[in-house]
């Protein structure tokens, strides 16, 4: 081996402390990235192969009832390869020993194994051609409910109770999300889909010979907006609410947002702990060089070319980028295993592919080696062009000033030890700024961890405790005669009641428009209340229309404007309604008007489309089971099950994020401050070993050298809490989409934590260094120089 | 001038600030084994100019050291007044340093951060009955530049304010490594002329180490050490004022 290279293994080696806690912030880095963009690969590749073995359709529709013939017509749009004529039932289901009332939806089974939407059997077998009492269930609700092929339940069709048979379990390209409509949290128990066939569904839904349902499948290159047109166009007699691509189904669309938050994470959390790690790689080498002055210039002397220094140190550097990626790749690697069975929790896939391409692998090395070498090149090349004998040189002593602290007068309350910390940092202003740079990112890692529990907390809060106030949200079939409330307030138990009612619109200001759902509540409501952005309540007008702050953004319009409503169903009618005012809304992209104003909108209908329940909390029991039987009755949402449900599902999975974050961040924090404590004890050891032969104590100089970290730390922690706000707003930005807008909340327990974290690693850090001090060697310092 | 004359180890009549009795000292150095010191025995008395005279190896800076509380003996003994120095702990020997010691290193050793008056501070801070920083500058001739930097202090002058720091504290002993070995000779004298004022006006006990002969001349008695061992004992009849000397 040549000498050179003895040396860079020898010091990599003797600075082992230092190089491992580098490495460990590389390592974080490349984990993160990796991380992030293998769990997109896995599941964008995941998400393809599932959709392309089961022909996941490209356009949707729902309509109120056609003919079978019709299906001729719609194969004769251009563009459309497969056409599956759907019957699809809302239903409510009584699965044997649980009394909660669950809701699901029937469909018939797909039409031929080329149809669209292909089941994937995961056990059992589908019903037989002549099976008329014969489903298959969704896989996460028969696994909520331990159903298996052999297992019984009930379902109440159209009014009509049916008893039903399970043959097998399946997975669907169309469920691989699946929440209820309406609701904030997957609730797998309460809510299942099922599949028979054509003949007995439609017989029991009152659909025989006819189809209220259509998927499509396009041709290569077709137009799914022209498709959709003319789609639009055929079934517009027979009550078609409006043809959705692909990207606005419910489930495709979660999985793409889902993925889009995915790349935010991608982007924003690798560039924070990298930018560390290269600043950590600044110091420690600008540190080691100025070490290595004479050594170096023994080197130059002896003839070894500039070239061949720089290469030496290179070297050095890619051996801590070497240790820091293969733990960043294998820590990413079981990172986003871990992450893939947290997601199969949720996205419901016959198989989850993990997905590692070497491009992704080699990118995040290559991040990483560009930020060290670019954080060593201007040190090691200072180094390389000085002149041996320059070098051989020890360095003058270093130039101080009084801090301007002092000049503004605070000296006389500073001891020398006192003056000594405010003159060493503000004598390099660059390295303390960097390291509270370094400091504040770490913090602001564990505050931006700490988003997404304060937001769904806050949202939850809002949304349980300010907003609905209703124990049950009952959905029914269809609309319903507005009698339905009256015998609703009548139920034993039932302790308030309050209509509500939604119709199908598009809304429309010139050309931007957005489909959704106009809600009419009771103008003077309790039950459901509306509230603006400072969470006062807003009173629903006698006319005009309510709607939801990020809906009223992407129309374009304010309080005062006009929007165009085109109803979706019945008469069609298109109306403009004066913009009432705005609301504060988290999830979804709604309209409200009072139901009056409503049901006036569509003069040929005056109806229900569910209410509002508060009910006698000991009478829930009999309230369930009166409901159960109503055939009107198609969901019922509780209130106390739903808060239940997002804290047996989310909150696991947003402490399993936040603890990651945490460790990753705790990683840094603790990088950060080792490493800048290490090179100010090994810059000042000269100093305070003196300080120790001139009597000072252990503690007195470990005032000193700590003091500085120790200042440096606690100015780093409130400006770590407003760039750890900056990201959250940033991250929340990012993520708004009409699904869901994450307020940007952070908790003064997040920031507790994110400051603990940061004394914590500075105390660690401290604590080694102060056991260092004790082994000083003082009597090297009456004989060497600086 | 008088010749030297050469006299005992032990004036029974003197009080001993140090006495040393078979003092050893070996430092194992990876895998080899140096005798520093192979027995010495030693009186040092109250206000005297004592120079450790030794060539480079001698064991004049061990044996300093030792004196100074911050190495600790292999075998024999080390008295300061009452205190047996050669067992003491590390808590022992800091509040040794910090309440009886004043320090002249042969680099300086001055703080960069610290003005010339707050290097002498950061000592008095901590002594029970320091002078001020100002009249122990005063003492060595700075009262002038008491807020310069060490930056802006030339050698000889940060030597000066080392020594300011040294005495500031009022010191039972001043021990001073080569206090001129990284200055020329003017400067040098101006150092020693500081060190040779402290000792008579503050009476302070002081040692100097060096391997320069001609320093020998302004002590009270010079203690030359050779391999470990003490070879002579000298004492001059008649101490040469430090500005008369030339090198």
């Amino acid at each position: 081996m040549r000498m050179l290279d003895r040396k860079w293994l020898r010091e990599l080696w003797q600075m082992r402390g230092q190089a491992l806690a580098i490495a460990l912030v590389i390592a974080s880095g490349i984990a993160t990235y990796i991380l992030s963009r293998s769990t997109i690969d896995s599941l964008t590749y995941t998400q393809a192969r599932f959709y392309h073995s089961t022909h996941f359709a490209d356009v949707f529709d729902s309509l109120k009832r056609a003919p079978l013939a019709v299906t001729a017509r719609i194969r004769e749009i251009p563009g459309v390869a497969r056409v599956d004529a759907r019957v699809l039932a809302p239903v409510n289901l009584d699965v044997p020993d649980f009394p909660d009332p669950v809701s699901g939806l029937l469909l018939t089974l797909p039409e031929s194994p080329g149809a669209p939407n292909q089941l994937y059997l995961r056990a059992g077998r589908l019903p037989g051609p002549d099976d008329n009492d014969s489903v298959v269930v969704n896989e996460a609700f028969a696994e909520a409910q331990h159903l298996k092929p052999g297992s019984h339940l009930a379902a109440t069709i159209n009014g009509r109770r049916k008893s039903l048979t399970v043959t097998g379990v399946v997975l669907s390209p169309e469920f691989v999300y699946l929440i209820r409509p309406g609701d904030f949290f997957p609730d797998y128990k309460r809510y299942g889909i099922l599949w028979m066939n054509r003949q007995p569904l439609s017989a029991a839904y009152g659909m025989d010979g006819a189809f209220n349902n259509v998927v499509l499948s396009l041709a290569p290159g077709a137009s799914v907006p022209a498709v959709i047109q003319q789609l639009d166009a055929v079934l517009e007699r027979w009550g078609g609410v409006g043809a959705i691509s692909r990207e606005d189904q419910t489930s495709h669309h979660y999985l793409s947002e889902e993925i889009k938050q995915l790349r935010a994470q991608a982007t924003i959390v690798p560039i924070i702990f990298m930018a560390v790690a290269a600043f950590l790689l600044n110091v420690v080498i600008s540190r080691l060089i100025r070490q290595q002055r004479v050594p170096m210039a023994i080197l130059k002397a002896f003839g070894y070319s500039n070239g061949a220094i720089l290469l030496h140190y290179m070297k050095l550097v890619t051996g801590i980028v070497i240790v820091g990626s293969v733990i960043g790749i294998v820590a990413g690697g079981w990172l986003a295993h871990g992450l893939s069975n947290i997601y199969s929790e949720f996205f419901r896939y016959p198989y989850m592919y993990y997905v590692l391409r070497p491009g992704v692998a080699l990118t995040a090395v290559a991040i990483s080696a560009l930020a060290a070498y670019a954080g060593t090149f201007n040190s090691v090349m200072h180094a390389a062009q000085l002149a041996p004998a320059q070098a051989l040189h020890p360095e003058s002593p270093p130039v101080f000033h009084e801090s301007l602290l002092e000049r503004a007068g605070v000296k006389r309350f500073l001891s020398q030890g006192g003056r000594m910390i405010l003159r060493n940092i503000s004598r390099r202003p660059l390295k303390s700024g960097l390291t509270v740079m370094g400091v504040a990112f770490s913090c602001a890692i564990v505050t931006m961890g700490g988003l997404f529990n304060d937001a769904v907390t806050y949202m939850i809060d809002v949304q349980f405790n300010r907003s609905q106030h209703a124990d049950l949200i009952v959905t029914f079939t269809d609309t319903t005669p507005a009698r339905a409330l009256a015998e609703a307030r009548s139920l034993p138990g039932v302790v308030m009641a309050e209509p509500m009612r939604a119709v199908p619109v598009r809304l429309r200001n010139s050309f931007r428009t957005y489909r959704t759902a106009l809600q009419g509540y009771a103008q003077d409501g309790r039950l459901n209340e509306l509230l603006n952005t400072d969470l006062q309540r807003v009173r629903i007008p006698p006319g005009g229309v309510l709607l939801a702050d990020f809906l009223a953004r992407r129309l374009g319009v304010e309080p005062g404007d006009y929007v165009t409503a085109e109803v979706l169903e019945g008469a069609r009618r298109v109306v403009r309604i004066p913009v009432a005012g705005v609301v504060r809304e988290f999830a979804g992209m709604n309209a409200y008007m009072s139901v009056d104003a409503l049901n006036r909108l569509l003069p040929d209908d005056h109806g229900l489309s569910g209410v509002f329940l508060r009910v006698d909390p000991g009478m829930q029991k009999q309230i369930y089971s009166e409901l159960k039987q109503r055939p009107k009755v198609a969901g019922v949402t509780i209130r106390s099950v739903a808060i239940r449900s997002f804290h047996e599902l989310m909150a696991k999975n947003i402490l399993i994020y936040a603890a990651v974050m945490l460790v990753l961040a705790g990683t840094i924090a603790f990088g950060v401050m080792y490493n800048s404590t290490r090179v100010a004890f090994s810059e000042r050891a000269f100093e305070l070993a003196t300080l120790r032969v001139l009597g000072l104590t252990r503690r007195e100089i470990g005032y000193i050298l700590l003091g500085e970290t120790g200042l440096l730390t606690l100015i780093a922690i409130p400006i770590g809490f407003l760039i750890g706000y900056g990201f959250s707003a940033y991250i929340a930005i990012s993520l708004a989409s009409t699904l869901y807008r994450v307020p940007v909340i952070i908790e003064p327990p997040t920031l507790g934590r994110a400051a603990l974290v940061i004394i914590l690693s500075a105390i660690a850090s401290g604590l080694y260094v102060y056991y260092r001090l004790g082994r000083l060697d003082l009597v090297a310092v009456l004989k060497t120089r600086e | 001038m008088d010749e030297p004359q050469t006299i005992p180890v032990a004036d029974q009549n003197r009080h001993a600030v140090f006495r040393t009795r078979g003092l050893r000292k070996t430092y194992v150095v990876g895998e080899v084994k140096i005798e520093a010191l192979r027995g010495i025995d030693l009186d040092l008395y109250a206000g005297e100019f004592t120079v450790l005279l030794g060539a480079s190896g001698s064991g004049k800076s061990t044996l300093l050291n030792i004196l100074g509380g911050l190495d600790t003996p292999t075998a024999g003994t080390v008295h300061y007044v009452d205190h047996e120095l050669g067992q003491a702990n590390d808590r022992e020997l800091t509040r040794f340093r910090r309440e009886h010691v004043g320090f002249v290193f042969q680099f300086y050793n001055l703080i960069p951060s610290l003005t010339a008056r707050e290097n002498v501070a950061i000592v008095t801070e901590i002594a029970s009955h320091p002078l001020t920083p100002e009249q122990a500058l005063g003492v060595v001739g700075l009262g002038d530049r008491m807020d310069h930097f060490p930056a802006q202090l030339s050698g000889g002058e940060q030597q000066r304010v080392a020594i300011a720091r040294a005495i500031a504290k009022n010191p039972d002993v001043l021990l001073c490594d080569e206090p001129t070995g990284a200055l020329d000779s003017k400067t040098g004298i101006l150092v020693l002329e500081a060190l040779e004022r402290v000792n008579h006006e503050l009476g302070t006990t002081t040692v100097v180490i060096t391997h320069n002969v001609v320093i020998a001349e302004m002590a009270d008695r010079v203690i030359h050490l050779s391999d470990g061992r003490v070879s002579e004992i000298t004492r001059n009849p008649a101490r040469r004022p430090a500005h008369e000397l030339r090198w």
